[in-house]
């Protein structure tokens, strides 16, 4: 009975520190409607430099006080800048587009940091006059952990009086329903935007810096924080001040008595819980159905046609020099060949629910990762041939796309986005925690070609042949009647019911072929590397693929294959050449978002058409 | 006090506003009528900034403010109430008027919340309400009064008649009058052709994104053939 009101306390300080950073994000999203990645970097950026303020000022309760505020407010100042020189500019861009420019942040942070603090741990003070720990029914509790739980419920009150008892609060809550309207009354929007980021970034830095005295400060803390907060955000409904804290509450006591009763899905546990509410509610537990969004939407997406000449003369030179250069490659060159192939894959098949299906998938890398666990089990368990476990790969991937997709495709905008993510979670920490089957983290080994394909240059072949012949068919199936109606449902879904189209079977087939797709390449990912792991699954992949789109071009057909051959390439020599290849490939990122926000692809497009006059 | 020349407008290839010409006088009350889709709403919009005019002047009070943002054409003393309303529904009454609220201009009795319950008393007794639990009446009375917080001195009132019962619509037009006798200058655009001679000095009519008829309101009363070409269902 006591360990369980401690566990419940414990859960109440991470639930505490949870809501201070979500709260940010959710106020941030409100108003802008920015999707902000780099909201775990203002974290982590928080906790370091509170590090820095703290060990360098005197020691005491100012020295300690001060820093942790010095360093919330420093963290807000950061925020202020990065909004205004790269928010800003973008407001008007997809939603998508606006997360791959704070991803850039993020990883620009992440080698800044590095570069200032280095790649150890910190250990912070503790803080003066809360060192000790106190006796709660018997038993010790520590004393900061008491101060943490108080900290919530006065930063949600302060909150809340800045919202409903200032006029400033008035304002970002009447711009948080409508701020084209509010602009239209006098109001400046972007003195609004800049502020309500201040507060954001301030909130996110305070959060980090109060971890000081709880734990060590390192260069993870920033994607570790940003995925529970998205979840708390989600859970809550985005943009809801009240329904951040209830959410934060939530996940906060799931963790502290997940542990307890259920150690084995503790990784899981919260985005099962996510799946649930968001299956359930389809706007959080307290978030409102967005209003469709007035303005700032951009113009209608282009047309869709067949390559003009000039650029099927380009793709098949390239696919003859993808044939014939090869044989005198290395096989650290094959190699590098053989993935762009499959990442060209890949990215295809995340284009197709993002293009012209007009979703966001966040957890695309499941798919992949199903697929080469598919093989790889196959080949382990049941000593399938390579073939067998190629063609296994899809149909897994395929019947798991199939399932998630069910309920994914049923939500909009970031919820549904949120609920891919969640999917995929659930499929990574299955494959991380079920150890007697998935070998967990160690992976699967020995997943080798049959011996036929064992050599480099013939795996290589195999794998060209396969991903080029499914992106065709992708393309395919653009240019068919299943095609339009994909893109119909996008740019109207009560339309294209009006004419008979069933809206939500369309999305969902979409969705199951899309992943069917990336499980070809994750099946001959598997058998080109040998070996499965979770991180297949993980976040970061499923962000490469977003990256790969994104940079392209969500609006051209060829956007996914030169982003993935320029994304793959990029990072291949970047991390070759340089021990900063995450702050080169943030800035390229962030300047890619700023010069060509139509992707490369629709850059250059955009170039060929004024060249010819017809734009 | 507003003067419109040549204003054009697009919505990606579309033409919507082809060469838009109008005035208002200060106290003046115009109408703006035409059809559905005939272009009074973007005209509207295109005015306030909300739909960047490709062409053409827009002048109001002596500056030229076409391409300036709505914020700024705002403050500059040009109210703007949109058909669809877009009430803060989250917000309270109290809210929806604290948002609108901008200092008086020079010479100007400043609108407070409690003479805007005399001009639409039914506001005054659901100070609290949220807006989204409103009728659609009451809603259209708040949209107004929004707008009078920011002490304009020329207000486009776009379609204030529309899905309103007929009482409402009453009103609505009794208010308009008083706005007017206390020197405020409105541009309207209306389809409800007896709500817009009831309120009005002069109508422009449109229809497919151009001026096709300029006049007095006895002038338009007397030619039937234009009422019945541009106007009639």
């Amino acid at each position: 009975m006591e360990n369980l009101v401690l566990q419940a306390l414990s859960g109440l300080a991470s639930a505490s520190s949870l809501f201070l950073v979500a709260s940010g994000l959710t106020v941030i999203f409100g108003v802008s409607r920015v999707v902000n990645f780099a909201h775990g970097s203002l974290y982590m950026l928080g906790a370091y430099l509170a590090w820095t303020l703290v060990t360098s000022l005197p020691r005491g309760h100012l020295g300690f006080w001060g820093g942790v505020l010095g360093a919330a407010v420093l963290v807000g100042l950061i925020g202020l800048v990065v909004e205004v020189l790269l928010l800003r500019r973008i407001y008007r861009a997809p939603e998508l587009f606006q997360l791959l420019a704070t991803f850039g942040v993020v990883l620009i942070v992440q080698d800044l940091a590095l570069l200032t603090w280095g790649a150890q741990d910190l250990l912070g003070p503790r803080a003066p006059g809360l060192r000790g720990s106190t006796e709660i029914l018997g038993l010790r509790f520590p004393l900061y952990e008491l101060f943490l739980i108080g900290v919530g419920p006065v930063v949600l009150g302060l909150l809340w009086l800045l919202f409903h008892r200032t006029r400033w609060g008035t304002l970002v809550r009447a711009a948080t329903q409508d701020r084209e309207m509010v602009g239209a009354l006098g109001v400046n929007q972007r003195m609004l935007f800049t502020s309500v980021f201040f507060l954001g970034s301030l909130l996110a830095g305070l959060g980090g810096a109060l971890q000081l005295p709880r734990e060590s400060v390192n260069l993870h803390m920033d994607l570790s924080i940003i995925t529970e907060a998205f979840v708390v955000v989600v859970v809550g409904g985005l943009g809801s001040l009240s329904g951040a804290a209830l959410a934060a509450l939530l996940i906060g006591e799931l963790h502290a008595f997940g542990i307890l009763i259920v150690p084995k899905i503790t990784l899981v546990l919260v985005f099962l819980v996510m799946a649930i509410v968001l299956v359930v509610r389809p706007h959080g537990l307290l978030g409102k159905p967005e209003a469709a969004a007035r303005g700032g939407q951009g113009s209608a997406e282009p047309l869709v046609g067949p390559a003009p000449a000039a650029l099927r003369w380009a793709a098949l030179a390239a696919a003859l020099l993808a044939v014939a250069v090869p044989p005198f490659l290395g096989d650290y060159g094959i190699s590098v060949l053989t993935e762009m192939a499959i990442f060209v894959l890949f990215a295809a098949s995340l284009h197709l629910i993002m293009g012209p299906g007009g979703m966001a998938s966040f957890g695309h890398a499941a798919y992949f990762g199903l697929g080469a666990y598919g093989a790889a089990l196959a080949a382990q368990w049941l000593g399938a041939p390579m073939l067998a476990g190629l063609a296994i790969a899809p149909v897994m991937a395929g019947i798991f796309g199939l399932v998630f997709g069910f309920f994914c495709v049923r939500l909009s905008g970031v919820y549904s986005a949120m609920l891919t993510l969640a999917f995929a979670q659930i499929a990574w920490s299955v494959a991380f925690q079920w150890v007697e089957v998935t070998g967990g983290d160690n992976g699967i080994l020995g997943v080798w070609p049959d011996a036929w394909a064992a050599p480099k240059l013939v795996y290589y072949y195999l794998a060209l042949g396969l991903c080029l012949g499914a992106t065709l068919l992708l393309r395919r199936v653009i240019h068919a009647p299943f095609g339009y109606a994909l893109r119909a449902q996008r740019d109207s879904s009560l339309r294209a019911e009006a004419i008979g189209i069933d809206a939500f079977r369309i999305r969902w087939l979409g969705f199951g072929l899309a992943a069917a797709a990336a499980g070809v390449a994750g099946g001959l990912f598997a058998y080109g590397k040998g070996s499965v792991f979770p991180t297949y699954m993980g976040i970061p992949r499923s962000v490469d693929a977003l990256l790969m789109v994104l940079l392209g071009g969500v609006q051209t057909l060829s956007g996914p294959i030169v982003g993935a051959l320029a994304f793959t390439g990029l990072q291949e020599q970047l991390v070759r050449l340089t021990d900063l290849w995450r702050l080169v490939l943030g800035c390229v990122i962030v300047a890619l978002v700023l010069f060509f926000p139509q992707g490369l692809a629709g850059a250059a497009r955009a170039r060929w058409e004024a060249s010819r006059g017809d734009a | 006090m507003l003067q419109v020349t040549g204003l054009s407008a697009h919505y990606g290839r579309a033409h919507i506003l082809d060469g838009v010409a109008l005035e208002v006088a200060a106290g003046e009350v115009v109408v703006l009528l035409g059809r559905n889709g005939a272009g009074k709403s973007t005209t509207m919009k295109a005015i306030m900034g909300l739909v960047p005019p490709s062409g053409g002047q827009v002048c109001f009070a002596g500056a030229e403010i076409a391409g300036w943002e709505p914020f700024e054409i705002a403050r500059l003393g040009l109210g703007y109430v949109p058909e669809e309303r877009r009430i803060f529904t989250g917000l309270t009454v109290m809210e929806n008027l604290e948002v609108g609220r901008r200092p008086a201009g020079p010479g100007q009795r400043a609108w407070t919340p409690e003479r805007l319950f005399e001009l639409f008393p039914s506001l005054g007794a659901m100070r609290d309400r949220p807006g989204g639990r409103m009728s659609g009446g009451e809603q259209q009375m708040l949209t107004i009064a929004r707008t009078l917080m920011g002490n304009p001195r020329l207000v486009l009132l776009d379609e204030p008649s529309e899905g309103l019962a007929p009482v409402i619509i009453e009103r609505m037009a009794r208010a308009i009058g008083r706005l007017k006798a206390e020197g405020l200058a409105i541009l309207l655009s209306e389809q409800n052709l007896h709500f817009a001679q009831a309120v009005s000095d002069r109508a422009t009519i449109i229809e497919k994104g151009r001026i096709r008829w300029s006049g007095t309101i006895p002038e338009l009363m007397g030619a039937e053939a234009v009422r019945e070409q541009y106007l009639s269902v």
